[in-house]
Formats: C-alpha cells, structure tokens, sequence
C-alpha cells in the first residue's frame, strides 16, 4: 500500500510540475464536474469500501473540482439523498446545495452523509497535501508542510523538496520543508556525506522525536565520521527531550497538585480551625460541579459564560450547604469528633442519593468552553494544555483570596482568635456560635469553587466526592493540620511526586508507593510538614 | 381442630407449590440485570429489552401454548448477591431460563449456581473467552469476534506498527490484553513497538499517560491504542487526548466498551474518528434493524433512546430459546439444551446467528468510527459471520483446547493433544 501510494504520489507530483496549476479554493457551488454513473454509485453507497477506487482512480487527477470533492468527503460535507441518489453539498448554515445542479435544500431530511474511514481521509489528506505545497496560498502551503512532519505522511522525493524550497519565501514553510528534506536524506543513505552532515544539522536543530529516530538510523551508517557526527546529534537531541519531558513532569505535577490543593483548602479551614472533620466535604465539592452543569443547561450555546457565572454560585450554594449541616449536624456534636465523623458521613450518602434521585444516576456532560481549549506551544517538544494552565491559575487567585480573608480582614481574625483559644476569645467578644457557621460557610464554599474547576478535567456525576475525598484528607494530614500554607506545600508535593513517579511505577503502583510513604512520614512528623505550634496547639 | 389445621396446610401447600412451580399457564423466564449501582447504567437497558422481547412473544402467542411470565431481579451490581439472585430463580421461582450479567465478574460468580443447579443463562455481552459452560450460552462476542479483528484493521488497513494497549485493571482487558500481545508479537511487531498500561476504575487523571502514547507516537511509525478503558475513565481520557492536540487521524483510538449507550449523553467532540469493534451498529440500515428500533422506541416511549450490541446479543438470544423450546417440545434444560445446537436465527443486520457446539455463535464483525451524533459509521466489515472460539487460538495454555457439548465428547475444555476433558471449566 506504501509503495502504491509512493508511485501515485510521484505521478501526481510529475504531472503537476509540468501543469503548475494555482487554483485551490473553489466555490462550493457550481463544480465543473461530471459524474459517470459507476462514480455516482459509489459516493452514494452507505458502504465505506465502495469509495476505495474511486479515491484511488482519483489520487492522480489535475482536476480541482474533484479534489474539492474529495475534500468535501474528508470534512463529512458530502451528502446523499436516499429517494433519488443525488448528490448534495453542505454549506455552513446548514442549507444544501446540490452538486450537478442550482437546486438548494434547507434541511438535511433524507440525506445521508458520505462517510469515509481513516485510511481514506489520510490518502485524501495526502492528495489534497500534495497539491496544496504548490498553492498560491501562504497558508495553505503552511498547513501541507507542517502535515509533512505528521507522523506515517507520505514523503515526496528528496529533488522536490529541493526545488521547492528554492521557489519558497515563506519562513515558515522554508523551515518545515528543510526539515522534511533532511529527513528524506536520512532514509538514503547512500547519499554524499556533505549532505548526510547538512541532514544531520538540521535534524539536531529540530530536535523533535520524529528527528531522533532518523539520527539514530544515520549513527548506524559505516561512515565513521557521519555516524560520530549523528550520535553526537543524538544525544544532544535526547537531552532536550529529557528536559522537556521534566518540564511536562513538573507541569502535570503542578497542576494535579492545584486541583489537590483547591479541593483540601476548604478541608483545612473546617478541620484546622474548628478540628471538625467532615466527610461531606468531597459532596460539596460534587454540589458545585454540578451548578455548573445547571448554568449550562440555563445558558445554552454559552458555556463560557455559564462557567464564569458558576464560579460565584457554586460558592454561595455550597456555602449554604455547609453552613446548614453546620447549624443542624456539627453544631450539636460539637467536641466530639467520633460521632462527628460518622454524622457527617450519613450526610454525604444522603446527599450522593440526592443528587441521584434529583438528576440521574449517570454522569451529567458538561462542556468544555472554546477559550479552555487547545494547547500553548512553549518549545518544539513542550507543550501545555490550556484547561490546566487555567485552573493553575484559578488555584493561585483562590489561595490568595483565602489568605488576605483570614490574615486582614475581621472574619479571619476572629477565626483565628477562636482556634488559638476558643474561651478567651469568646470572653473577648467574639460570637462562637455565628464565626463557626461563617466558617464552615467559607470552607464549604471554596469546596464548591473547586468543584468548579474539577469539572472540567473529569466526570461529573454522583461519585465525583467520593473519588476526591481520601486524596483531600492526606493532602490536609500531610500539609500540617491548621495551616494554609501547609495545605499548598503538600498539595504541591504530593501532586509533583505523584506525576514523577507514573511514568517509572504505572498509574495503579504510584498511588500505593505515596500512601505507603505518607504513612511512613506520619511516623516520623505526626503532626505534618507545619504544624501548629504553641500551647494552646498542645492542648 | 386437627381438621382445619391440615386442611389449612394443604391449602398452604398448594398455594406454595402453584407458586414455586410454573403453573399450567405460564412459563417463567428470569431477568437478571443490575438496575442499581454502577452498572445500573449499561445493564437496566437490557433488562428493560427482554420485557420487551417477552411482551411481543406473548403478543405472538407465547411459546408452546402458555404465555412467558418475566421475573425480574435487582442484583444492584453486587456479585455475591448475582449469584444469590440466581439461586433464588432457580429454585423458588422455578425459571425456565435466565437471561442476564453483564460484567465478567458477575458470570463468574453464577457459573457454580447454574451447573449446580443445572439452569440455563443467556449472557449477551462480548467478554474475555477462556470459558465454556454446558449452562451457559455466549450470544456476546468472543475475543475472536471483536478484538482479533479489530487488530488485523489496524495492521492491515490502516498500517499500524505501533500499539498502545490501555485497560482498567480487572479480568477482561487483562486477559484480552494477553490475547492480543501475543496476536501481535506472531504478526511480527517487536516488544519495544507495544506498550501496556494498566489505569484504576475511573482514572481521571490522563496528562501523563496521554503525554506518554504522544511520545511513542511521534517516532515516525504509525501508532494506534487499543483501548479496554472502563466505562468513567473513558470521558477524561479522549478529552485530554483532544486537549493535547492528538486527534484521531494522527494516533487512532480503537476501543471494544464504547457503544451506542455511552456515547449517548456525553459530549462526543473529543471521540469523533475514534474507532470501535461490535456485532452490530445502530446506524447499519436493514429492514430487521428498523423494525426493532421502532419496536424500541414505542416500547419506552422515547425517540432518543439508542440500541447497542448487547441488546441485539438479547434479541438473538431470546429468539434461540424460543425456537430451542418449540423445536424441543419442552422447556426442559436438557432437552433444550439438546435442541439448541446447530439452530439459526436471524440477526439484525441482514445476517444469521448460529449456535456452535461450543455454545458460542457466529457474528459479523463490524469495524465504526465514531460520529458527532453518537452513532458509528461502518469502515469494515467482515465477509459473513465469524465462528465464536472460547479457547484462544494465540494463548499457551488454551490453544489446544476445544469446548464442544455434542456427543462424544461433551465437554468445555477437551485437550486435542491428551484427548481427555480436563475437569476445570474456566481458566483461572
């Protein structure tokens, strides 16, 4: 099949040297084209393979309406209508337009799509490619060298390559059909060492995995020099790549360890400052990922917006959640922490079945909006998806609001007064009863915000708390009771170790390793990383 | 006094007995599907399809003159309590047969009940081989029928030199996983070219791994996953397959646990292009396919409700008991048992089911890409049906297996090479 592809490829390529046609967007109404009846036959069959000669006989033409055609079919824009088999074109409002004809349609009733398989929209992709490097268009020949790089592409031959990049202005595209060439000379060996040293230069700047592999092939040449030179190129190559791989490392351990730290925050404040420890925690964080599901079913066609506004209301709604369990549950068992305990886990089965019965039993989809999307390009081999950049962020902005409430504003002095020493602060004026509802209030609604932000990288359905919870408590345990900054040390830390070690034990192992360790450290530092000091601490 | 108290027995008896055994008018047929937990999802759909299979056979007369009556149980997605389930319809509801389980786990915890008790199961869900019960007949695809020929795809069509292959940790992608390592390495692809993982249920954590099969797939060869992800795990790993900028042209995903049924209500952006392997697809377009998604929809009372593999396995299943039964003259499970080998039915896509002697069917195999609105479109299909193996062809310790319950040999693992029946029916 390669090799077919091959020989259609350089037909095509010669045919198109000699006839240098410029013309790539056409009109998508109005083809030039006629259909024989077999052509007509196979576009129309709801049986993928049937297209596999047309595309093929089709590979070599010259003729840029059927190549519209054949890109058509790739988009999915191809359609069929089941009454007459006539064939029809999709446009971007939804309306269609027949393809041998003026005729319009404004619904897609009757029509059946012309699907095509994989294999089938790489040849077309490799068609469409080879055309597109001799377009008039800046952009489209950008897209076709850059496809070039793609993984199993379809090479042209080392000369094109050469002599398209005599004719090429564009940077861009220089640089990305240099690279191609290079890696062609790699495959051919048998090239003059001049080259074979240029090849090798040019593949160590590229440094992408794709160029690691061609070096190590040319390290094998019988060439002493050339095949010192690409080792050496290699390993250049091979510790960029390690540094990249640290750098994705580090990212994912960031943001793990964000999420983490999002989620345990509000666990610090109700466990740290009132000693409470409540299993219902992981439910409120469940509570706020699904506000945003509801915003999103109130604002559709708006997720962006319904995720936005989700921020403030999660916060308010689990709030009042938490304040109402503190009001009903906490406040009654308050010092006893036992009895707390299982109080609150009742609650989070209540709430868990809840939700089931409110909603569904199922996960509820939630989108993701278009500004969270996609990557950013730091390096060649580095790249960052946007989401986790976001919530990164988000954390930061969180903990820091967190930190000013409790260190300047007066909430967060009477907090802290009632945790240092609840009778003196209560004799000093401080109202226990409303500051513990507040309390609980704000670490129930930060819950929620990381809800939120959980929402977009996993499934929001009832068992979200549950999958959160234990991760939540050890990052808590280990961080040091009490302490904030504790929290976002041993979130941090764990999510780091936590992504260091995936790649060497597996996802299964690695969690085991860190539980074991937490374990282990809980031995030596009962009281985690930073623990509280002072007497009314010992207490 | 003594009167009245026997009396009062006998009445207690016969009312016992008319309730323990199906009467004169009737003919008990269990479903046992979970309709709580977390399998509730897949599995309360297909206990819904047999009532519904149940209802039209009444519609059409029953089966030997009586009526079908559904027992419908709640396993609530509990394994012990499956099997609890089973022995309380084999023997207090007195069943004629049961359709039910879904996962692996389950059937293996009712297969003991049922050959004990010798009742009848029909399990529709394509699973991992390496058993053969005489209790038990497999309408669900073997690894034969789905993930062998999903792999020659890959290799063949879409030249494919590198694997990824992703599963949950539990029986079945560890077992097929084993299948399909040694399928790979016989077709000449070398051990640094595969790569395993194994991920927790509801893994939701994908940047590394998924940072991982870019890294194996940007050498230049090309790479595709072979995904046994469990259910959860399966939204977060192809959107941040999506976020990381692989799409589906670039390192195909071909999954064998994502139907119809998952994909409907789930944002399908990230899956589209992504692969599949079944039985059956919704969008395959026969007049028997149309008729039954109708039937579906008047029966639940909602257009949007789709048909998956399993609920064809169902449909097939029923139908091969009900002609089981009236070619046997008898509900009896030794006489159906008798009766059923070698009987065709009708699939849904234009085809036949047959059953094989080692309770196994033939199927079409289908190859799909996953559409925006949730259905597949069909890339391949196989020429005709393929013959259900229990014993994989491509694993030591099963290659010279053979489950054949016809006469002579009547057995679930008869070594060829000993010519004798080992005494285990399923591999351990």
């Amino acid at each position: 099949m390669h090799l077919l592809k091959q020989i259609f490829l350089c037909c095509a390529l010669s045919l198109i040297l000699s006839l240098l046609p410029s013309v790539y967007a056409v009109p998508a109404t109005g083809l030039p084209l006629t259909l024989s009846a077999e052509e007509s036959v196979a576009l129309c069959s709801s049986r993928v393979r049937d297209r596999d000669l047309l595309i093929n006989n089709w590979s070599t033409t010259t003729n840029a309406a059927q190549v519209q055609l054949l890109q058509a079919i790739a988009d999915g824009e191809l359609y069929c209508k089941r009454s007459d088999q006539s064939l029809w074109l999709k446009n971007a409002d939804g309306s269609f337009n027949a393809l041998t004809s003026n005729a319009t349609l404004t619904n897609g009733k009757g029509l059946r799509c012309v699907g095509s398989s994989n294999k089938q929209r790489q040849l077309i992709a490799t068609i469409v490619a080879a055309r597109a490097l001799y377009s008039e268009e800046v952009s489209a020949r950008r897209a076709a060298a850059a496809a070039l790089l793609q993984a199993g592409a379809t090479m042209p031959s080392t000369d094109t390559l050469q002599a398209l990049m005599q004719h090429e202005d564009d940077g861009q595209v220089y640089q990305d059909l240099r690279t191609a060439w290079a890696l062609t000379l790699a495959q051919n060996p048998s090239l003059g060492r001049q080259e074979l040293l240029q090849a090798v230069e040019i593949l160590k700047d590229k440094g992408t995995p794709q160029c690691l592999h061609a070096l190590e092939q040319l390290g094998q040449s019988s060439d002493e020099i050339l095949s010192d030179a690409a080792q050496q190129a290699a390993g250049w190559v091979q510790f960029y790549l390690r540094c990249a791989t640290f750098g994705e490392n580090l990212f994912f351990g960031l943001s793990l360890g964000s999420v983490l730290v999002l989620a345990a925050i509000g666990l610090a404040i109700t466990f740290g400052v009132m000693g409470v420890i409540n299993m219902a925690h992981g439910e409120l964080i469940m509570v706020g990922a699904y506000c945003v599901w509801c915003l999103q079913q109130l604002l559709p066609g708006q997720p962006g917006l319904a995720l936005i506004l989700a921020i403030p209301t999660a916060f308010v709604v689990s709030g009042t959640l938490g304040m109402l369990i503190e009001r009903t549950v906490i406040r009654s068992l308050y010092g006893r922490p036992l009895e707390t305990l299982l109080a609150t886990f009742g609650v989070s089965l209540i709430l868990q079945q809840a939700v089931r019965t409110i909603f569904s039993p199922l996960n509820r989809a939630v989108q993701t909006p278009a500004f969270m999307q996609g990557q950013l390009q730091i390096s060649e081999n580095l790249s960052v998806t946007l989401s986790r950049v976001i919530i990164i962020l988000f954390c930061a902005l969180t903990f820091t609001l967190i930190l000013i409430i409790m260190n300047k504003t007066r909430l967060g002095l009477e907090v802290r007064a009632l945790a240092q020493n609840r009778p003196i602060a209560r004799a000093l004026g401080v109202r226990a009863g409303r500051i513990d509802a507040l309390t609980f209030g704000l670490g129930s609604g930060v819950a929620g915000m990381a809800g939120v932000a959980l929402s977009q990288i996993t499934n929001v359905g009832p068992n979200l708390g549950q999958n959160y919870i234990v991760d939540t408590f050890m990052v808590v345990v280990f961080g040091g009771v009490g302490n904030l900054w504790g929290t976002l040390t041993g979130g941090l830390i764990m999510g780091l170790i936590s992504k260091f070690l995936e790649p060497v034990t597996g996802a299964m192992l690695s969690k085991i390793v860190i539980l074991i360790a937490l374990i282990l450290f809980i031995q030596k530092r009962p009281r985690g990383l930073f623990p509280q000091r002072g007497r009314a601490a010992e207490a | 006094m003594l009167k009245n108290t026997l009396s009062a027995f006998a009445a207690a008896a016969l009312l016992f007995s008319a309730s323990s055994y199906a009467t004169d008018d009737t003919i008990k047929v269990g479903v046992m599907h979970s309709l709580s937990g977390t399998m509730a999802i897949s599995e309360s759909t297909l206990s819904q399809t047999v009532q519904m299979l149940i209802d039209e056979q009444n519609k059409k007369g029953g089966v030997l003159g009586k009526k079908l009556e559904a027992v419908v149980v709640d396993p609530a997605s509990d394994w012990p309590v499956f099997a609890e389930k089973s022995r309380e319809l084999l023997t207090q509801d007195g069943v004629a047969v049961v359709f039910g389980c879904w996962t692996s786990v389950s059937r293996k915890a009712v297969l003991p009940v049922f050959e004990e008790l010798n009742g009848l199961l029909f399990y529709p869900v394509q699973y991992e081989g390496e058993e053969s019960s005489r209790n038990i007949i497999y309408t669900g695809a073997a690894p034969n029928q789905q993930a062998i020929p999903a792999v020659d795809y890959l290799l063949n069509d879409l030249g494919i030199e590198r694997f990824v292959l992703a599963g949950t940790d539990y029986v079945f992608p560890r077992t097929a996983n084993k299948i399909i390592e040694a399928y790979l390495k016989a077709h000449g692809i070398a051990d640094e070219d595969i790569m395993i993982n194994y991920t927790p249920f509801s893994h939701s954590d994908w940047q590394s791994i998924i940072a991982d099969i870019k890294d194996f797939g940007s050498t230049g060869k090309k790479t595709a996953v072979i995904s046994t992800l469990n259910g959860d795990s399966n939204v977060p790993f192809y959107r941040e397959l999506a976020n990381q900028g692989i799409s589906a042209d670039f390192i195909p995903v071909m999954a064998f646990s994502v139907g119809e049924e998952e994909l409907s209500g789930i944002d399908t952006t990230p899956l589209v292009g992504h692969l599949a392997a079944w039985n059956y697809f919704e969008s395959i377009e026969t007049p028997e396919n149309q008729e039954f998604i109708d039937k579906w929809h008047a029966y639940t009372g909602d257009d949007s409700r789709v048909t998956n593999d399993p609920m064809e396995a169902s449909y097939i299943g029923f139908n091969l008991w009900v002609k089981a039964v009236e070619k046997a003259g008898s509900t009896d499970v030794d006489k159906v048992l008798d009766a059923i080998v070698g009987l065709e039915v009708p699939n849904l896509t234009g085809g036949m089911a047959k059953v094989l002697p080692n309770h196994h069917i033939t199927k079409p195999v289908y190859i799909g890409e996953i559409q925006a609105d949730g259905q597949f479109q069909t890339v391949w299909e196989s020429d005709g049906e393929v013959a259900g193996d229990a014993w994989s062809d491509f694993l030591e310790g099963s290659k010279d297996l053979e489950a054949d319950w016809t006469a002579p040999i009547n057995c679930g693992n008869y070594s060829k090479s000993q010519h004798k029946c080992l005494k285990q029916v399923s591999a351990q």
